[in-house]
């Protein structure tokens, strides 16, 4: 068998790779990205691109802070390599708002107080925004399951839930 | 995270020679569990062979009345796709019971197989663990093991599975396709995962040149009487303490035929011929599924934090078969226990 790819073996050099050129579409504007394989694609928006309204929070995929959409899908930005996603269309939440109007769900967490210390905040907006676009949400008890992969420490939940009922157009 | 190479396969027999190529190389596909691995120092690929480009995203009736899911169909997509929903509920009823929307959206049904264990040690570099580093020990035995196994460990393990749809598919009897250097294959769902033994570090019994290219369920889905029930430390977004998946057919109140499958208690999904048995030709109460419970757990061995589990599992599994006879699945949104 061959030796597990976990056994540590220190001091084996592996050769730097090249920088692999990667094509974004994030907002709307195409973006050229020469990044290395192990970059995530937190780490390209907020390093690289400079758009730091995403946020690092656990870094492993338990928090929720780093959720964008990909081609409309919510997914943790931080468990993604970017070189993976070359030509995705990627929706921050600096892409929310439209023509200097905010998006109806970053409105409704404002009108709901949906937030105290803020640092989850941009991650449960565009949480929320997959969540209304996929449509399987329907009673407040599916809503709280499905925004479940985004924690507020601050326990903002009740407001969050109102916000995004609001968003959806529910009492 | 260490320095690796990037590339991409073109179809699956280019990705089994890149595979076959390096033996230190990985498939990715959703990365959920790799890249984490890989952050921790875990996992050490060489070379990563992205395969999300390859023609594995089907969902399709096979001629025989079962369904072909492509090992890349995403764990949200397939828990919401019409057939399933249809015909084979618990398993997407144990889908959503797994991992975040945001997860579920990026997972494959192939890496969900090849998932692996949570167990702390495994993860923390520092200590022994004969999974990561074979022949280092087991810190888990004599250390924190709240969440580890009560059946089928050895001295060498005692880690457990941590997948919600594999539990499903043990009890469906889900067949495993895979493609390597000299062809295809096909492995039955309960081959697939292995018990630790003396060899923990093989999760599963794909060979390190294969890759799997879907997931077939047979006809009989259970779609009647079936649940999913699922035990866990927080509501949500968690694994599973114990779960377990079980269906079974019905004529009146007798059980013709029964599926029993236990999550967050083995190295694999446990499932055990002797309780399925023992259930056929019963009548559906609560001392048939008493006696499937304590068939089930016989061997069951506690440890200095777990040894809850033999108990919590007992009961699971007599709430869960009863919610299965009463045709009242387990709820994955509102979940009260009923």
């Amino acid at each position: 068998m061959a030796p597990s790819s976990t056994t540590r073996r220190i001091g084996e050099p592996i050769p730097a790779p090249e920088k692999i050129p990667v094509k974004l579409i994030v907002n709307g504007v195409e973006r050229q990205l020469s990044v290395a394989p192990w970059t995530t694609l937190l780490d390209a928006l907020r390093d690289h691109l400079d758009l730091t309204g995403t946020k690092k929070g656990c870094d492993h995929g338990q928090c929720g802070a780093c959720t964008v959409l990909v081609d409309s899908r919510r997914v943790n930005s931080c468990l993604t390599l970017a070189v993976m996603k070359d030509g995705a269309e990627v929706t921050t939440v600096e892409g929310l708002a439209k023509n200097g109007a905010l998006h109806p769900l970053q409105q409704a967490f404002i009108d709901h107080d949906a937030f105290q210390c803020g640092y989850c905040t941009s991650g449960q907006i565009c949480s929320g925004v997959g969540l209304i676009a996929e449509g399987n949400a329907k009673t407040a008890d599916e809503i709280r399951e499905l925004m479940s992969g985004n924690i507020c420490r601050c326990g903002c939940y009740p407001n969050i839930l109102a916000a995004i009922q609001q968003a959806m157009g529910r009492p | 995270m260490i320095n690796f190479q990037y590339a991409r396969a073109n179809d699956v027999a280019d990705a089994v020679r890149q595979i076959a190529a390096d033996p230190k190389a990985k498939f990715i596909a959703g990365g959920t569990n790799l890249v984490d691995l890989m952050k921790e120092d875990v996992e050490r690929p060489s070379r990563l062979i992205d395969i999300t480009r390859l023609p594995l995203k089907a969902v399709e009736e096979t001629s025989d009345g079962g369904l072909r899911i492509g090992a890349l169909v995403p764990n949200s997509d397939l828990a919401y796709h019409p057939l399933i929903a249809e015909r084979y509920p618990m398993l997407g009823s144990a889908l959503l019971a797994g991992a975040s929307a945001q997860l579920r959206n990026m997972a494959s049904t192939g890496g969900n197989l090849l998932q692996r264990t949570r167990c702390y040690y495994f993860y923390d570099t520092a200590t022994p663990c004969n999974k990561r580093d074979p022949g280092s020990g087991c810190s888990a035995i004599a250390g924190l093991n709240r969440m580890h196994a009560i059946l089928g460990t050895t001295e060498s393990c005692i880690a457990t599975h941590p997948s919600d749809m594999c539990v499903a598919l043990t009890a469906l009897d889900a067949k495993i396709h895979v493609a390597g250097p000299t062809g295809e294959r096909s492995i039955a769902m309960t081959d697939f995962h292995r018990l630790p033994g003396t060899t923990p570090q093989r999760d599963t019994n794909l060979q390190a040149d294969e890759i799997i290219t879907a997931v077939e369920l047979p006809a009989r889905g259970f779609a009647k009487n079936y649940t999913y029930l699922k035990i866990r430390d927080r509501l949500s977004y968690a694994f599973a303490l114990v779960s377990v998946a079980a269906a079974m057919e019905l004529d009146g109140d007798t059980i013709t035929e029964a599926r029993l499958a236990l999550g967050g208690v083995a190295h694999k999904p446990w499932r055990d011929p002797n309780a399925e048995a023992a259930l056929r030709g019963k009548t559906a109460d609560r001392a048939a599924f008493a006696q499937a419970a304590d068939l089930i757990l016989r061997d069951a061995k506690g440890y200095a934090h777990n040894a809850f589990k033999i108990d919590l599992a007992r009961r699971v599994i007599v709430r869960a078969l009863t919610q299965a006879a009463k045709a009242t699945p387990q709820s994955q949104s509102n979940k009260k226990i009923r």
